[in-house]
């Protein structure tokens, strides 16, 4: 076993991208992380694609901010995505705020943060910024584009925009497209974010504030729908939020009173220390617009015929948010299509978090996986 | 008890898979199946199995495979889309018998089933002495058998024609090999090739 052999890197891009919705990004870069080693025919690289808020920084400990990665279960020497066979990448998603560019960066055309006026990213957009990374990388196709949630989606859209570039998609805890509840869900958080009165139209750099209210609330509407209902009371039941030993009566008052509300504030609190309200919005609507289907007249067998990688689809039992039966859809829409796609369904208590916790029969099926791409590669 | 006697029905299905087919297996287990008529004829195949532990198996080997339980029917899976649909020692495990009969005809245009005989000789004995029978095809106790539905060669004729699947052809083994006559009572693996009558 060898280290982790954590590179990382900022990459300047200075080819315009054409964006999904007509406009184009003249410039930008992007945070990249990797591990392990490329080898000497480049045809052992994997692609981790990120959720909501999560991160270039896929695995290991950083030395700076002391944070662990955030699939740091999945991904490392010996774990199911092994980094001493496979060299991993991570990327920070355009419109996101971990250094790439997004709302937060400088405008070159105003010197100003972007703010409200960054362009609208889709998923396809993602993706398309994520094969100038594979390119940088002189990487020509990649054993295996993975991702979880909205990073299953990029991971799916790679077997259809670039059905030669990709060997293997894992597409895990994901959808072929939101649901109505889902863009609800999207809806209430955004709502949240742009009635905050610090939101300022989403320039809010400028008076050097952050919503910190709809953020809060946007990251507890989420929290809800990332637990099980079983988890949440098997997590917090009714346990009122006391110092040990000290009287259970109810305190009549609107403040903390249950342990699962104080759960939620904490979560909302830490949510809005690190996140951008703008990169939330955008990011909600990336999930909301992705429909592959929608332009071959809502045909998902149709929209999967480019594809040629295998897929393996990986879903939860009690994931509410991006339930089996979404990921039955996408199995269907492969098999109609007779592609080589693996379904896997995890009988698994943690709702749609279960994709990002160490289930051992979920890790042993991502390893399997894994393993079997190893063999092919040597 | 040897893994081929247990699996004689291997040779007998693969006789009937025509190469460059699609093939599914309902109940594919470890994938033992699959991995044999892989190496065989150059087929494409899925396995579908409800087990981790099968689906695991058959990842570890490569196969592709889906999670369901088959008792849900075969929603995933579109008329006619397989060229053979089989479903082999894996009926007398379902409770919905006669929904999954349908299912595979509708399914694959032709399917394979194979189930261990009920009224083999020495089944018919075993219950004259007043046991529930255990032998190399039904090699489990009552209180601990994965099987729901025992049958008989006889018993799955009649509802055959019943639910409109014509049965193209037909072996029934003992031992590993082929009987020609008196197979409902010296069989102990039927194996049928049917589809929609």
């Amino acid at each position: 076993m060898t280290g982790l052999n954590t590179q990382s890197y900022t990459i300047q891009f200075n080819e315009p991208l054409a964006l999904k919705s007509g406009a184009q990004l003249g410039s930008y870069s992007l945070e990249v992380q990797t591990y392990g080693q490329l080898n000497s025919l480049k045809t052992n690289a994997v692609l981790v694609c990120h959720a909501l808020n999560a991160s270039h920084h896929v695995a290991g400990k950083d030395q700076t901010t002391n944070q662990t990665g955030w699939w740091d279960n999945m991904i490392g020497p010996g774990k199911p995505l092994d980094t001493d066979h496979f060299f991993v990448i991570g990327v920070n998603n355009l419109g996101s705020c971990f250094g790439s560019t997004g709302p937060m960066s400088i405008d070159p055309s105003t010197n100003k943060p972007y703010g409200s006026t960054f362009p609208l990213v889709t998923v396809e957009d993602w993706v398309d910024s994520q094969a100038r990374v594979a390119d940088h990388f002189g990487i020509q196709k990649f054993a295996a584009v993975m991702g979880g949630s909205l990073g299953g989606m990029q991971a799916l859209s790679w077997g259809i925009q670039y059905p030669q570039r990709v060997a293997h998609c894992l597409i895990i805890a994901s959808a072929a497209n939101l649901s109505a509840q889902n863009i609800a869900f999207n809806e209430i958080a955004r709502n949240a974010i742009m009635s905050d009165p610090d939101f300022y139209e989403g320039n809010y750099y400028a008076h050097q504030v952050t919503p910190r209210r709809g953020l809060r609330v946007a990251r507890m509407i989420g929290h809800i729908t990332y637990l099980s209902n079983d988890d949440m009371a098997e997590k917090f039941g009714r346990e009122l939020k006391r110092i040990k030993g000290a009287p259970q009566d109810y305190q009549f008052s609107f403040d903390t009173e249950f342990e699962v509300e104080s759960y939620l504030r904490y979560q909302g609190e830490k949510f809005a220390d690190y996140f951008d309200a703008n990169t939330y919005l955008l990011i909600t609507r990336a999930l909301d617009y992705f429909d592959p289907a929608k332009t071959m007249g809502g045909d998902l067998s149709k929209a999967l015929e480019v594809i040629q990688s295998k897929s393996l689809v990986v879903s939860f039992t009690t994931d509410w948010r991006f339930a089996p039966e979404r990921s039955r859809e996408l199995v269907k829409a492969l098999l109609d299509n007779k592609k080589s796609v693996t379904y896997a369904e995890i009988d698994a208590p943690h709702g749609h978090d279960a994709f990002l916790l160490d289930d051992a029969r979920y890790h042993a099926i991502i390893r399997a996986y894994f393993s079997r791409m190893q063999e092919e590669l040597t | 008890m040897s893994r081929q006697v247990i699996r004689a029905d291997f040779s007998a299905i693969a006789k009937w898979i025509k190469p460059q087919s699609t093939l599914l297996d309902l109940g594919c287990g470890d994938g033992e199946f699959l991995e044999y008529i892989r190496a065989q004829k150059n087929v494409q195949t899925y396995g579908v199995e409800i087990s981790d532990f099968s689906v695991l198996a058959c990842v570890e080997k490569g196969l592709d495979v889906i999670q369901q339980d088959l008792e849900a029917g075969l929603a995933l899976f579109e008329n006619q889309s397989f060229d053979m649909v089989v479903l082999s020692q894996t009926l007398q495990t379902i409770h919905e018998t006669e929904s999954i009969l349908k299912e595979i005809v509708r399914v694959g245009k032709e399917c394979v089933i194979s189930f261990p005989n009920f009224a083999h000789w020495s089944h018919r004995i075993d219950i004259l002495l007043g046991r529930m029978p255990v032998s190399k095809s039904l090699p489990y106790d009552w209180y601990n058998t994965p099987n729901v539905r025992v049958l008989t060669i006889a018993d799955f004729e009649a509802l055959a024609s019943q639910i409109g699947i014509k049965i193209i052809d037909r072996v029934v083994l003992h031992e590993g090999k082929e009987l020609s006559w008196g197979v409902n009572l010296l069989g102990s693996l039927a194996i049928y090739r049917v589809q929609s009558a």
